[in-house]
């Protein structure tokens, strides 16, 4: 039902953004998807990666602020008023949405959303035979 | 004043000297434009501020004297550090004698929060004003009825040097409230006679509009608001020949000469310095005449020396070091040597206004880390109490002051704990307001906060800097 998001705190500093990708890519450390959410003095790098657990350890030897959190994915068909119907679902839910973005890995059409509340969201994706997407489908 | 026109009788039969021989005078204000006018009057009280050095000791001595038995009998502190250094209240026998009292510090009004440290009975007090202080306490004062009108007293000296009189309209944007500006202003104005305006600070477009409607001659407030005002004449409809304004009296925070002569040419003005500090009275301890050669201290109420910042022996008049006052008069919370940490010198030669009074030099910056921002003082470590209190960031942190458009501004970067990073922006973004709103609170003054990531604030191994000043000197 979740996988595995990094949140890297990124000052708003010219070619900041490239030192964490320098170092996740040093250790061998694949992107499978990446979102910054920013303000005028900072942003936050969320990011799947393929070994979370590791790019936390490195990240943080190299001082940056990291913390792994779960979040909810599910799986789209890749047809026009997919994403627009699942989001439907949630509203109807009374759920508001945090943040979203959305990625392809090979054939699938993937959908990453953080909610105010995480418990009722899994609610709606099983009531609503939502296909959920975990961390082997994405090896 | 009766007293006056005998010293002008007198003046012109030959029998006093009319003209004082030019003495060590800094400044070279000989300008006749900026010398009285005939109809303005040019002391307050020409008996006190133009005594004989002799004369003054003896009012001292008495004073003092007077005071010491006072503070040992009714406040239990100055007791206990008058016994601790073994002075009897009998071994204060003149002003002489005042080296041999304990000084008193800001700590120390903290310590005693909020009213330990009054001489006389709450039933005696008609007024309490209140700084912010360094944990978050603010230091309090208290007046007696006596207080406030000596209080009047010396202010009304200081507009009255400044030439301002009843004719004037005085705006008065200091802001009133615990803070002893705006109060302290008004009520020595309506001693003089002026025209009060008690618009007190903010709101720059109204401050305009009524000085511009009411013809204001006089403005009262802080030399930064001041330069601000100036600044906003222009985008707010206004030219200076809207305004009616001739005197300034700024004060609350440091400013220099430069900023004097700048204040003077943007708004046509003659500008003066009033200094005070809540601790010794507020407004009106000193002030600058038309010669600007140095504040003169009412030194029948406020006892000035000059110490060592280190050793904290009184150095010789030139030297400078920490300023110290002593409230030969004051009831409610008289405070015996109290160190007000701001630099100065003194100078007790008679100035060219006529006063024998000593006169103090232009604060010119600090002994402590106390800064004034927007007339508030402000320690570093109350910023510090607040983050360590909150406990949701790391305490390190750099404070950046400013002046954006002739205010200052305080920037506060402080390193993110990493326990509070999530996902989302928001919680980022709330962070930073419950800490603006937790320094708010706690200091009165607006910061920006900003997150920054760990480890990126220099240590030092020294004595830490917390502070970057960039304001214009």
């Amino acid at each position: 039902m979740t996988i595995r998001q990094l949140s890297v705190f990124l000052e708003n500093k010219t070619g900041y953004l490239n030192q964490v990708l320098a170092i996740l890519a040093k250790y061998n450390i694949n992107i499978i998807a990446l979102t910054v959410a920013d303000t005028s003095d900072y942003g936050i790098l969320r990011a799947i990666v393929s070994d979370p657990e590791k790019a936390l350890e490195v990240l943080r030897a190299q001082q940056f602020s990291v913390r792994i959190h779960d979040i909810l994915s599910i799986e789209m068909d890749a047809a026009p008023g997919t994403m627009s119907h699942i989001l439907d679902l949630f509203t109807a839910a009374e759920l508001c949405i945090e943040y979203v973005y959305a990625f392809s890995f090979g054939s699938k059409s993937i959908l990453i959303l953080r909610t105010d509340n995480q418990d009722k969201a899994i609610e709606v994706i099983k009531a609503n035979h939502m296909k959920s997407i975990n961390e082997a489908d994405l090896r | 004043m009766n007293d006056e026109a005998r010293i002008r009788r007198q003046e012109a039969r030959g029998i006093i000297k009319k003209s004082t021989k030019k003495l060590n005078n800094e400044s070279a204000a000989g300008n006749s434009d900026f010398l009285p006018k005939s109809n303005e009057k040019k002391f307050w009280n020409k008996k006190m501020e133009c005594m004989k050095e002799k004369d003054m000791r003896a009012i001292q001595s008495k004073r003092l004297v007077d005071l010491v038995a006072r503070v040992y009998k009714h406040v239990p502190f100055y007791r206990t550090r008058m016994d601790e250094a073994g002075v009897k209240p009998s071994d204060i026998q003149s002003i002489d004698d005042i080296v041999k009292l304990p000084f008193t510090n800001k700590t120390d009004l903290r310590d005693n929060y909020p009213f330990n440290l009054f001489a006389v009975p709450m039933q005696d007090i008609v007024r309490v004003h209140a700084s912010s202080g360094t944990t978050g306490k603010p230091t309090t004062v208290g007046y007696t009825k006596a207080d406030i009108e000596n209080w009047k007293e010396v202010v009304a000296r200081c507009l009255t040097m400044a030439g301002v009189g009843k004719k004037d309209i005085m705006q008065i944007s200091y802001g009133y409230g615990l803070f002893t500006g705006g109060l302290g202003v008004h009520y020595g104005a309506e001693t003089v006679g002026c025209s009060v305006v008690p618009i007190s600070g903010g709101n720059t477009r109204r401050q305009l509009q009524l000085m511009s409607d009411f013809g204001s001659t006089v403005l009262a407030c802080t030399p930064s608001y001041a330069l601000h005002l100036a600044d906003a004449l222009t985008e707010n409809g206004y030219s200076l020949k809207d305004m009616k304004l001739r005197t300034g009296v700024f004060g609350a925070e440091p400013w220099t000469e430069n900023m004097r002569l700048e204040l003077e040419k943007k708004w046509g003005i003659r500008a003066h310095d009033i200094y005070g500090l809540s601790e010794v009275m507020g407004p009106g301890v000193a002030m600058d005449c038309i010669h600007h050669c140095g504040l003169h201290i009412h030194e029948d109420h406020f006892f000035p020396e000059i110490v060592d910042p280190i050793t904290k022996q009184p150095v010789p008049d030139g030297q400078e070091g920490e300023l110290v006052f002593t409230t030969l008069t004051k009831e409610g919370i008289p405070l015996l040597r109290y160190n007000t940490h701001d630099l100065s010198t003194l100078n007790h030669e008679t100035c060219l206004c006529g006063r024998t009074s000593v006169r103090m030099k232009k604060i010119t910056g600090r002994s402590d880390d106390m800064l004034i921002i927007r007339g508030v003082n402000l320690f570093p470590s109350q910023i510090e109490h607040v983050l360590l209190e909150m406990g949701e960031t790391s305490a390190h942190y750099m404070l950046y002051v400013d002046r954006a458009n002739n205010l200052d501004t305080l920037e506060l970067k402080v390193e993110l704990d990493e326990s509070q990073l999530t996902d989302t922006i928001r919680d980022l973004q709330n962070l930073s307001r419950r800490i603006e709103h937790a320094l708010n609170s706690a200091t009165g003054l607006h910061v920006k906060v900003t997150l920054v990531e760990p480890k990126t604030i220099a240590r030092s191994e020294g004595k830490a800097v917390r502070v970057v000043d960039n304001r214009k000197k």
